[in-house]
């Protein structure tokens, strides 16, 4: 992979799983010449404090978007669709959805 | 520069009305969501924001080298433990901010580059030499209070990355200034002459931490003249339009001010400031404003440390050289896929 001159690593996006039962989240990016380098500095930069359980460095430039400006042709799928939700109905009991649900 | 990344680069132009764009930052900035990256902004957003978080990172980096320089000179084996873990946190600081300064489009090799040409400065509140160990206490407890203050605030700025940095930030600056102040009680509780050297320390560093922290005065109030506070209440009010900044610089100092007073009290450490005394009408400590002349006294005549700061600073880059390049030459020799070539 090309692109690095000096004084200019490649940028890597760093993903951490702090905890037991999360997700990786982005957290931010690190630069790096290749992945152990990168893996260090993400080591070095994101967890000096807890005990997290596991780090993903990612190429900046292999993650592929979709931005919120493209919102509209984009995720159009996701809006004024209220059927998708339970609150669009009628609760099981009088009591409400939190109600009790045997007759 | 390395192939612009499209999480972070900023999205060109579509064919979309300027004014449209426009109103729909306002709108989101009103509702107090957050701009990210590819979200389209105004150039002097993105101008200002580069300016601040570019300057906010030179400064923790800077800001490294007069504690930095008692490391090997600390009292305690706890107390070097401790000062180490501070001066690395302060080392995160600046990459963290590096690295939300970088989703805006510039490129962090060019921010240091800025800095080691003096065409981007560091805060000058480090242009000032940590003379005794009481100063690695005194400035953890004065600069870094003061960097809370100010940073607190900063959490919740408009702008994504930064907000989110700045959370980080915030977390681990708890820990500096407790443990800075818990030096300077240690010092107070002992011989006189630790006290002494306390409160000498103290004596250095207030007017730093009071003026430069908070940047000049921008209210009349505050001890502006009327043309600059003008100047400064515009900087600051268009700041604040854009939810980057939410308070004046000189309502922070007043809040700074009012949470030192009490905290010197209980070391018995006196500030160096004669006005200071408690204005019940107010409801707040009165201290001496920070007018320019005061501001100016605060930065120092003597530029000889803003020159080692930033020589200091030259030198660790350049003597760093050959482990970016043998770093470039391992990713290259391995296809910077980390595994050798077979
Ligand atoms: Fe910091
Ligand atoms: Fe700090």
């Amino acid at each position: 992979m090309s692109g690095t001159r000096e004084g200019a690593p490649a940028s890597w996006e760093v993903f951490l799983r702090s905890r037991r039962g999360l997700a990786h989240q982005h957290v931010g990016s690190v630069r790096a010449a290749g992945p152990d380098a990168a893996l260090a500095a993400a080591r070095d930069l994101y967890t000096r404090r807890g005990e997290p359980l596991s780090l993903w460095v990612v190429r900046s430039d292999a993650v592929h978007t979709a931005s919120p400006d493209e919102r509209d042709p984009y995720f159009a799928g996701a809006r004024h669709k209220p059927y998708r939700y339970p609150e669009h109905f009628a609760p099981l009991t009088e009591k409400g959805p939190e109600g009790e649900h045997h007759e | 520069m390395p192939g612009r990344c499209p999480v972070t680069a900023p999205t060109t132009a579509p064919a979309v009305d300027e004014g449209d764009l426009l109103a729909h930052f306002d709108a989101l900035v009103a509702a107090g969501e957050t701009i990210e990256p590819r979200d389209w902004m105004p150039d002097g957003y993105r101008r200002m924001l580069v300016r601040q978080i570019a300057q906010h990172a030179h400064s923790e980096i800077i800001g490294m080298q007069p504690e930095g320089a008692w490391l090997t000179r600390a009292p305690s084996l706890h107390r070097k433990s401790v000062l180490i873990a501070k001066v690395q946190d302060e080392a995160g600081h600046g990459l963290y901010l590096y690295s939300a300064a970088e989703t805006l489009g510039v490129d962090r090799a060019a921010l240091l580059d800025a800095l080691h040409r003096g065409q981007q400065r560091a805060s000058a509140t480090f242009n000032h030499p940590a003379l005794t160990w009481a100063d690695t206490g005194a400035i953890a407890w004065l600069t870094d209070g003061a960097a809370v203050i100010n940073q607190a605030p900063l959490c919740r700025t408009s702008y994504g990355p930064y907000a989110r940095a700045m959370r980080r930030v915030c977390q681990e600056e708890a820990f500096h200034v407790r443990q800075g102040y818990d030096l300077m009680r240690a010092l107070c509780e002992g011989t006189p002459e630790q006290k002494a050297m306390a409160q000498d320390a103290v004596n250095r560093w207030w007017l730093p931490a009071v003026a430069l922290m908070f940047g000049p005065p921008d209210t009349e109030a505050g001890g502006a003249d009327a043309r600059t506070a003008a100047l400064g209440a515009a900087v600051s009010r268009r700041a604040m339009a854009w939810g980057i900044k939410r308070h004046t610089n000189d309502e922070l100092r007043q809040r700074f001010v009012d949470s030192c007073v009490p905290q010197a009290e209980r070391l018995g450490l006196t500030l160096p400031d004669p006005a200071i005394r408690w204005n019940e009408e107010r409801g707040h400590y009165d201290f001496t404003p920070i007018d320019w002349d005061t501001y100016r006294e605060a930065l120092g005549d003597d530029t000889h440390w803003a020159r080692q700061r930033i020589a200091h600073r030259r030198a660790a880059h350049e003597d760093g050289a050959w482990v970016r390049e043998a770093a470039a030459a391992y990713a290259a020799r391995t296809d910077g896929t980390g595994g050798e070539d077979e």
